[in-house]
């Protein structure tokens, strides 16, 4: 099974992570951080005053004269009440703009990542583990959010809590602010250790999880099989073992992030208690301070200091339970790049579809839908532009290609198919029928060879409009989430109901569609599973008549029919071929047999080529095939 | 549902009790703690000596050291007793999975099931995580620390009186606005990334139609709704951190204003100095437990949606069960229908299947042929019990299927399923779920049989290559031929093919169907087909439609007596074939 959930962290991800947020939010970012730097400073500076009114208890509680200190005491806290005031309005604020900035920064890199999928090559989805990709968008953005929405912000506040509170410290009592540091300097070495230790198995947990889900996936996937075979027990064996597995790394995983909280916890009242006893000592042996204020040590001191100390440990505790998710965040933001990094299909054409019209025997541009379509061709040599009647001759010449480098799948194919031609592919599974059209819509280049387009080297016409030149019904029907109607619409987006229901008409596909519950309105979900196989071929079927191409690929487009549809179908595909160019992929060679040029392919080379009745009289490959299904009765 | 849910901590138990147990303890020392410590600052205050101080220090890390022992423990047995829940709970479902019979295996989609055992799993565990360590720690600091704060503060306390409820209902009116909102925002998300997982699988198509941009636009208005919901809910639970900050504040204002005038004005009788910062440790602790209390709170109500669906999976009950006194010996591969009628579900109006009559007697080939939705696969998954007749009876080997013992019964049907998979793991490992001990000569024999010899020993990797989830590295006629070769490894007394073929060409197909003639000519065998030349040569030819037998017999009969099979005849042999035929 593939799996790369392993947080590998590369330099730069976390750095390219504030570098997006900046770029997606110029204003709110910064604004933001001013708000949280704000809140952190402002957060820590009540511990000043708060010193200033027990001081000024200190001196005064035990003659009892509020009056004279009352001044002092309401002035200092109407300054804590403002400084709170300005806590709580920055605190709110960032607050708010985080939602807003994490919630959107999520949205705008799932489009990202989404629009650049929708730009890579297929070959990016042939060989990328689909559920590997969906990853992406649920494990990777949902560790992203956490990181962006709360590790972030409060890894920053801490750090700069921690950073003010020391000076605070110093501004109070260096003596004591070194105690806290080395304290705080021997918590931070207890949470790595603690912390790898999590990290380790947090990362064998989601190792884990992979297996598991993978698993249980494959399994219900074949749960019918299962039961067929009466696999059950063993399943359950197997599921049993992977789970005890599971269970280790995550127990491991839990029991040394749920430690981490007690003991930091417990250090910092530990921490607590030496400072205190470091500032007993000072007090009472009247040492010298040296502090930044100059005041010497008192009550007024210690007190505070000791608040100061719970909170600066909190904060140290806070900053190492953020560093877990900080470190997935960052890896799953990694993967996030990975994909929005990826190559797109490049497409170098200039050669592009256009309506056209006839005037004095020449080809004229128009805008309207006119029936005839021309290749635009600017000539980049003497600035000229010309057209080409789209006619849907296609021509193959000395094709080499494979899928990968070293194994070659389609060796010297040439082929010419002339407008309205019906050409047909038959081979056993494997001898690169599919490939072929692979190449004419171009999923895949060729490696050797040229394939022409009406005497175009089909690499100088833009992908988009090669591809709407071509109707293609494949194998595996796909059908989107939404109405039957806006199924059938997807071929053409600008089609009128009438239209689409034409199309249906045409494919044999009406009947079936009014007996549905909504008739055209009917909404399919998980790709039409409430409908059969055949029906959806049937659908696709009115798909791509509806798209109306000049060049239809059909690869084994009425595998799943029925023969009795078939014979429904056939007709309205008849009707549908008439004037265009088919290349027709098929395993019953009764579908086949009326096609002009029957192309005989085995492993990757066309071996036989001509009509129905030449290939028949030739007695070769095809006509073992053709008799083979007959003959050994 | 609680119920039900909790059934699954067994032998967690014990860590289950223990974590709150152990938990309680440490949220004694917490509280204990600062109210020593107040002790503390007082006697630096008055003037202690240094041992004073030591002896202060010394307690206070003695019982920092419990809390430290009783914190970790309880995240120990935490720990354990959580995962082991989750544990417990996904095997329960994968269990109760395997159990599922055909019906019950329709009524769950796979992704909604694979969603079950993760995601929900998680999220139930989180939560029950919360709950024995959150759920007894907040409510017990929460009193534990109002009381300390009673104790040492005296009237000054009332202030929690006042804050706590004011905090704690802040933050319901948080919870009752976004609960909805999530509730809402969620499945959108779910549907969001359904929508991306079609547009993966489908993607040839939209490269094809050149939907790429449509596609985007589609996406972008569904991401953009997603995240308005989400923001919405996220702003509002943010609120929770300011209005947590603002309670603490305005405590710590009233301490610090109304306690000094106390200190002072009392001469430090009522308060002192050491009890006034260990009131601002408690007020700290009091409403940091309301906050976490609304937190779990959220939580279980998030978990519970998961909880349900959790729950529903480990209620199904299997709609077919093993007879009290099963039969485990099949006398031979005949098969009976009488007057069967069937529908899938209850509340159909439509039988699928009504009044089958056919008798088919051991060892013959039996085609069956008919049009899309002509219930071709239910008539023969009737036979090995993956349904259940609705009306009359199936019997193979002379006895009511219903009487078998099922793995006996399913063992000796043998079905070749339409839409057939393939598990990771090498050709030799599928092989075996057919026949666990087959020895290799028995697996080439299969194989050979099926047509599929002659191109597993061309891979570098003979028997021993390695499939990948779902067969994806074979070709669809390839996936097929190994299907039929696992599951001719049962040597079973009847085999059902269910369209086993139809990516295979003619060819292999025919020499399949020759091989199983000669070599397992005791079998019974049943063929689906669309090809009338698959079926062409059985004894036995039945044509369906509409749930209903047309008519049986041989093919020259049929084609003298039958429309339909005529029809079908023609139309795939209607060009060329004629010609070539004799």
């Amino acid at each position: 099974m593939k799996n790369n959930k392993r947080p590998t962290v590369k330099k730069g991800t976390a750095k390219r992570v504030i570098k997006t947020l900046f770029e997606f939010y110029p204003v709110l970012m910064p604004l933001t951080l001013v708000c949280i730097i704000f809140n952190a400073i402002v957060s820590s500076m009540p511990a000043i005053f708060m010193q200033r009114v027990i001081s000024a208890v200190e001196t005064s509680w035990q003659s009892g004269d509020w009056a004279g200190v009352k001044e002092q005491i309401i002035g200092t806290v109407i300054i804590l009440v403002v400084f709170y005031v300005l806590s709580l309005l920055s605190g709110f604020a960032f607050n708010q703009t985080m939602a807003i900035i994490t919630q959107g920064t999520l949205k705008k890199l799932r489009e990202k990542m989404f629009n650049r999928m929708q730009d890579l090559p297929v070959q990016f989805f042939d060989t990328t583990n689909h559920g590997d990709i969906m990853s992406h968008y649920t494990n990777d953005i949902d560790t992203l959010r956490q990181m962006v929405s709360q590790s972030f912000p409060q890894l920053l506040v801490s750090i700069l809590t921690v950073t003010t509170l020391f000076s605070i410290m110093l501004y109070f009592c260096v003596w004591m602010a070194i105690v806290v540091l080395v304290g705080v300097i021997f918590m931070l070495i207890v949470t790595s250790k603690v912390g790898g230790g999590s990290a380790k198995y947090f990362v064998k947990q989601q190792i884990e999880i992979g297996k598991e889900e993978g698993y249980i996936e494959e399994i219900m996937n074949g749960q019918k099989v299962v039961k067929v075979f009466c696999h059950e027990e063993e399943s359950k064996a197997d599921f049993d073992k992977i789970n005890e597995e599971l269970f280790l790394a995550s127990e491991k995983a839990n029991k040394y992030a749920n430690i981490l909280g007690p003991v930091l916890n417990n250090m910092g009242n530990v921490l607590y208690v030496i400072v205190a006893i470091a500032g007993g000592f000072l007090y009472l042996n009247n040492v010298t301070n040296l502090s930044l204020s100059g005041m010497a040590i008192s009550i007024s001191v210690v007190v505070p200091f000791l608040n100061m100390t719970k909170q600066f440990a909190g904060n140290i505790g806070q900053v190492s339970h953020q560093i877990n998710s900080v470190v997935m965040g960052i890896a799953g933001a990694e993967r996030i790049f990975d994909l929005i990094d990826r190559e797109p299909e490049v497409d170098d054409g200039y050669v592009t579809l256009v309506n056209a019209k006839e005037e004095n025997g020449q080809l004229v541009e128009c805008k309207e839908r006119t029936g005839i379509w021309a290749w635009k061709h600017p000539h980049q040599a003497d600035g000229t532009v010309t057209y080409t009647r789209l006619r849907g001759d296609i021509v193959m010449d000395d094709v080499d290609f494979g899928y990968v480098d070293d194994k070659i799948v389609l060796h010297n194919v040439s082929l010419f198919a002339e407008p309205g031609q019906k050409i047909a592919f038959v081979g056993a599974t494997g001898a690169g029928k599919t490939t072929i059209t692979n190449l004419i819509n171009r999923f895949y280049d060729i490696d050797d060879g040229k394939i022409r387009y009406d005497g175009i080297n089909i690499n100088k016409i833009k992908k988009a409009d090669l591809r709407h030149s071509l109707g293609v019904i494949l194998q595996d029907t796909n059908l989107f989430t939404g109405t039957v109607m806006d199924n059938i619409r997807y071929g053409r987006l600008d089609a009128t109901d009438d239209e689409c229901i034409e199309a249906a008409k045409l494919a044999g596909a009406h009947d079936f569609i009014t007996r549905l519950p909504n008739g055209y309105n009917t909404v399919l979900t998980e790709n039409g599973s409430n409908l059969s196989q055949g029906q959806r071929q049937l659908l696709a079927i009115s798909r791509a008549a509806v798209a109306d191409p000049p060049v239809m690929i059909m690869d084994e487009a009425t595998s799943s029919i029925d023969t009795h549809t078939e014979a429904v179908v056939q007709r309205g595909m008849d009707a549908l071929m008439k004037g265009r160019t088919v290349f027709v992929i098929a395993h019953r060679l009764s579908t086949v047999k009326n096609s002009d040029v029957i192309m005989v392919l085995e492993q990757g080379r066309i071996i036989e080529r001509g009509s129905h009745d030449k290939l028949i009289a030739e007695k070769g490959k095809y006509y073992q095939l053709y008799t083979g299904a007959f003959e050994l009765e | 549902m609680i119920k039900k849910l909790a059934s699954c901590i067994r032998e967690y138990k014990r860590d289950s009790i223990l974590t709150p147990v152990l938990v309680s303890l440490e949220v004694v020392m917490e509280c204990i703690i600062p109210f020593i410590i107040a002790e503390l600052v007082n006697q630096i205050k008055g003037g202690c000596d240094m041992k004073t101080i030591l002896n202060y220090g010394l307690v206070l890390v003695v019982m920092a050291i419990l809390s430290l022992t009783f914190g970790s423990l309880a995240g120990i047995t935490c720990a354990t007793a959580s995962c082991g829940f989750a544990k417990n709970m996904r095997r329960d479902m994968f269990y109760s999975i395997q159990n599922f019979s055909f019906e019950n295996i329709d009524r769950f989609s796979t992704s909604s099931l694979v969603t079950r055992l993760t995601t929900d799993v998680t999220n139930v565990q989180m939560a029950f995580m919360m709950i024995i360590r959150m759920a007894v720690r907040c409510p017990f600091m929460l009193i534990f620390a109002f009381v300390m704060a009673f104790v040492m503060g005296g009237r000054m306390a009332f202030i929690f009186l006042i804050v706590a409820p004011i905090l704690a209902v802040a933050l319901i009116i948080v919870i009752a606005k976004t609960m909805p909102l999530f509730k809402k925002v969620f499945k959108k998300y779910d549907r969001l990334n359904s929508s991306i997982q079609e547009n993966v699988k489908g993607i040839r198509v939209v490269k094809s139609y050149v939907r790429e941009d449509y596609e985007k636009k589609k996406f972008n208005t569904a991401a953009e709704d997603v995240c308005a919901d989400f923001t919405k809910a996220d702003r509002i639970l943010a609120l929770n951190g300011p209005i947590m900050q603002f309670c603490l504040y305005a405590v710590m204002v009233f301490v610090l204003s109304f306690g000094s005038y106390t200190i002072i004005t009392s001469k430090g009788l009522d308060l002192d100095v050491g009890q006034f910062s260990a009131l601002l440790t408690y007020s700290f602790m009091i409403l940091n437990s309301l906050m976490m209390i609304s937190m779990v709170f959220v939580m279980i109500t998030m978990a519970s949606e998961s909880g349900k669906r959790i729950v529903e999976v480990l209620d199904e009950q299997s709609s077919l069960t093993n007879p009290e006194n099963p039969v485990f010996d099949i006398a031979d591969g005949s098969i009976d229908f009488n007057n069967v009628s069937f529908k899938y579900a209850k509340t159909a109006e439509k039988n699928t299947l009504s009044n089958i009559n056919l008798h088919i007697e051991s060892g013959q080939t039996v085609g069956i042929i008919g049009g899309t939705g002509s219930s071709k696969s239910t008539l023969v998954q009737l036979i090995s019990r993956l349904y259940d007749v609705t009306e009359g009876a199936v019997l193979v080997g002379g006895r009511d299927v219903r009487e078998y013992d099922l793995e006996t019964l399913r063992n000796e049907v043998a079905v070749v399923l339409q839409k057939n998979i393939l598990f990771s793991g090498t050709i030799k490992d599928n092989l075996r779920w057919g026949n666990k001990n087959a020895t290799d000569e028995e697996m080439i024999e299969a194989c050979k049989l099926a047509q599929a010899d002659e191109f597993i020993v061309r891979f570098p990797d003979g028997y021993d290559t390695y499939i990948e989830q779902g067969g994806a590295n074979v070709s669809g006629g390839q996936k097929q031929r190994l299907c039929i070769a696992r599951a001719l490894l049962k040597k079973p007394k009847i085999l059902i093919m269910d369209d086993s073929t139809s990516a295979v060409d003619t060819k292999t197909d025919a020499l399949i169907r020759a091989a199983m003639r000669q070599y397992i000519p005791e079998t019974t065998k049943l063929i689906i087909a669309q090809r009338i030349s698959s079926v062409q040569d059985a004894d036995i030819i039945v044509v369906m439609e509409n749930g209903a037998v047309s008519a049986a017999g041989t093919h020259d009969e049929l084609l003298k007596s039958n429309e339909i099979y005529k029809d079908l005849y023609n139309i795939q042999n209607k060009t060329g074939g004629d010609s070539d035929e004799e």
